[in-house]
């Protein structure tokens, strides 16, 4: 008998029932909530009147819809906050935590997961959000889900669902200097496109997987979503285990050793039979940008935009309408075009390294005059740690600012919407068409490449400044 | 909640042949902020369809009277991008029971399943032959038969095969949906936690 994946073992592991013909009932570990995706949930426990089975295993933040300024004060716009004090009140009606506006745990709830040792290796985490597959690096199965879903987890603990296929990603060798994890996805998603990983489950493996930190290997299973796959997910090691341990609500103890004893059988055996396997270089990724409006029209910052004629016949409609949105001309350079706003932050790039990464990069340099720039960190606990290590004012003297957290510019629900018709360097995860605000312009890079257009005001390669 | 039965549909068709239809074009994110599922066929597409001022956009297909129906003909890789159910609600608020491409992105699939909205997959060549059938003739009918999973142009004689889960066959042909059955199986769920934590 072939051995099991990582995947394999937790979802075996959860499967309460199956149904003939049909999905399987997967127990949900951990259930995180927000305030956009949750409240058609909740009025519909109400309709059929029942309560929430398992409040203990949901975690409530509100993160989409905040303002990333004055937070102290009252949301000013009324429709955001009528939804975020609606969360509030379904927290507080069916007996869960909720880390609300101003408390020290709350962000972005990608973001407070991990940092709070909610997110732990074998488990089932679900969110009403696709990047819920950020919670995959620590080696659990997580994915995002829509609000009938919600509602099913919060009634019953389960969902119904059909096993995926599983996918191994390999990605082998040492990254190039001034080559991030960002610039790892970016690249496997422009090689696989956003449909490329539809109806599997990927375990992303090989020694440059191995050699990330937990916070960079959070940004490769954030971003699996955007090649369709149903999650991502790392194989648990000492990496790992030192990240979790310690955290507030990590085991501790007894508890401890037990857990990790467990943890340490999960990754998939060497025998293991994936559906499908890939195999890429880490020499052979570059820091990646997109250049149009699907996360997949991505290419390395020298690169120049394809012609039309090399796009696949049945695409060239499309793409010649998302270079239209974007204002670009098949064929030319990326390096160079002008740049209007820098975003660094999300659930994909707003943790401390990535702050700590872009610090790096423009200390002792400025900031372009003709760039807005918005530095957002991921949660409290990041926004404190910035503090702490001097961060703010090492922005600060290279003229950028720090604003409060959430999910600001990434998806535009609140005031930080850039303009229409203007260019931003995103350190986000979607580059879709008024993603960022309406007729807003999106290139999706790393925090590198994101401080060194913030410099320059121009795309601009960063191992030219480093 | 109960949802729409779905047995067979017969209706002329709305094409959108774009690609990668993203769930961020069929509804953004700035909708987001109702706390009820109504409400959202009238924002479906926003950004395609209106302009800034609010004005409908004679050019795009939503505004054409030439084509209506309760199909939605769209290009390859619909739905992909965020969870958001909303872009379902607005799917189906719109007045679309099926929606008609050559892949979809798996959250969404799930979405409109649940809210009684038929994802039908079909090849690309067949999506090719119902685009050039709409092009044609704006009022051809198409029909969708769940119970055989097909999806036919009676008038041209071409007919394909679709896909489908047969639970969740069974649950749009009756109206289930998942909450009724995960609430009728609460006692397997119980021993399944007690098992978990002995
Ligand atoms: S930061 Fe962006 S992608 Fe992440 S949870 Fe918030 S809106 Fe979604």
């Amino acid at each position: 008998m072939a051995g099991k994946t990582l995947f394999d073992k937790i979802w075996e592991k959860h499967v309460v029932n199956q149904v003939e013909g049909g999905p399987s009932v997967l127990y949900i570990d951990r259930h995180l909530i927000h305030e956009v995706t949750s409240p058609q949930a909740f009025a519909g426990l109400k309709e059929r009147g029942i309560k929430v089975r398992r409040p203990e295993k949901t975690i409530a933040t509100p993160d989409h819809n905040i303002p990333t300024m004055d937070q102290h004060l009252q949301i000013h716009d009324e429709l955001s906050r009528f939804q975020v004090n609606k969360l509030k009140e379904n927290c507080e009606d069916n007996g869960i935590t909720m880390y609300g506006l101003t408390h020290p745990y709350n962000g972005i709830v990608h973001v407070i997961g991990p940092e709070l040792g909610l997110t732990r290796p074998g488990m089932t985490i679900v969110c009403g959000d696709s990047h819920t597959s950020t919670h995959g690096a620590f080696g659990s199965i997580a994915f995002g889900i829509g609000t009938s879903e919600v509602e099913m987890v919060l009634a019953t603990q389960c969902l119904m669902q059909t096993r995926p296929k599983t996918m191994r990603i390999n990605v082998e060798g040492e990254l190039k200097e001034g080559v991030t994890s960002k610039d790892i996805v970016l690249y496997i998603i422009s090689q696989l496109t956003t449909g490329g990983g539809t109806g599997y489950f990927v375990e992303f493996a090989g020694s440059a997987i191995r050699s990330l930190s937990m916070e960079a290997r959070m940004t490769i299973c954030n971003m699996s979503i955007e090649m369709g796959a149903k999650g991502g997910m790392i194989a648990p090691d000492e990496t790992t285990f030192e990240y979790v341990k310690g955290r507030e609500f990590a085991p501790k103890g007894e508890e401890w050793e037990k857990a990790l004893a467990e943890w340490k059988q999960l990754p998939s055996d060497p025998d293991a039979v994936f559906d499908k396997e890939i195999h890429f270089k880490a020499e052979d990724i570059e820091p990646i940008i997109t250049y149009g409006t699907n996360p997949g029209m991505g290419l390395g910052i020298s690169a120049n935009i394809p012609k039309v004629e090399e796009i696949e016949k049945s695409s060239q409609k499309s793409f010649v309408k998302s270079l239209e949105y974007m204002g670009f001309n098949a064929g030319e350079a990326m390096i160079g075009k002008r740049v209007d706003y820098v975003f660094v932050g999300s659930c994909t790039n707003g943790r401390i390294e990535d702050l700590r990464a872009f610090t790096k990069f423009v200390e002792g340099k400025k900031k372009a005059d003709n760039v807005v720039a918005w530095i957002v960190p991921g949660s409290k606990q990041v926004e404190k740690q910035a503090l702490e290590e001097g961060l703010k004012e090492k922005l600060e003297a290279a003229g950028f600012e720090l604003r409060q957290p959430g999910c600001s510019a990434c998806l535009a629900m609140n005031d930080d919407k850039i303009p229409e018709g203007l260019y931003a360097v995103s350190t986000s995860n979607r580059n879709f068409e008024g993603r960022q605000g309406p007729g807003a312009r999106t290139m999706l890079a790393s925090p590198l490449t994101a401080a060194a257009a913030a410099v320059t005001g121009v795309i601009t390669d960063p191992r030219t400044l480093l | 909640m109960p949802i729409d039965k779905f047995v067979t549909l017969e209706s002329s068709c709305v094409p959108l042949p774009i690609e990668n239809v993203d769930t961020d074009q069929i509804i953004p994110a700035r909708f987001l902020k109702k706390t009820t599922r109504d409400g959202f066929g009238d924002s479906l597409f926003c950004d395609w369809r209106y302009d800034k001022e609010g004005n409908p956009k004679p050019d795009f297909v939503l505004n054409d009277p030439t084509y209506s129906g309760s199909i939605l003909v769209a290009g390859k890789n619909f739905g992909s991008g965020s969870s958001r159910e909303h872009a379902a609600w607005a799917i189906h608020g719109y007045g679309f029971k099926v929606v008609v491409s050559s892949f979809f992105a798996d959250i969404f699939k799930n979405n409109a399943l649940n809210n009684g909205v038929l994802p039908v997959q079909i090849s690309d060549d067949f999506l090719n032959q119902l685009f050039e059938a709409i092009e044609a003739d704006a009022k051809v009918v198409v029909k969708v038969d769940l119970e055989n999973q097909t999806i036919s142009v009676p008038s041209k004689n071409i007919s394909e095969k679709f896909d489908i889960n047969p639970y969740k066959k069974k649950c749009l042909i009756n109206g289930y949906d998942d909450i009724d059955y995960l609430l009728s199986i609460t006692d397997d769920i119980q021993a399944w936690e007690e098992k978990a934590h002995a």
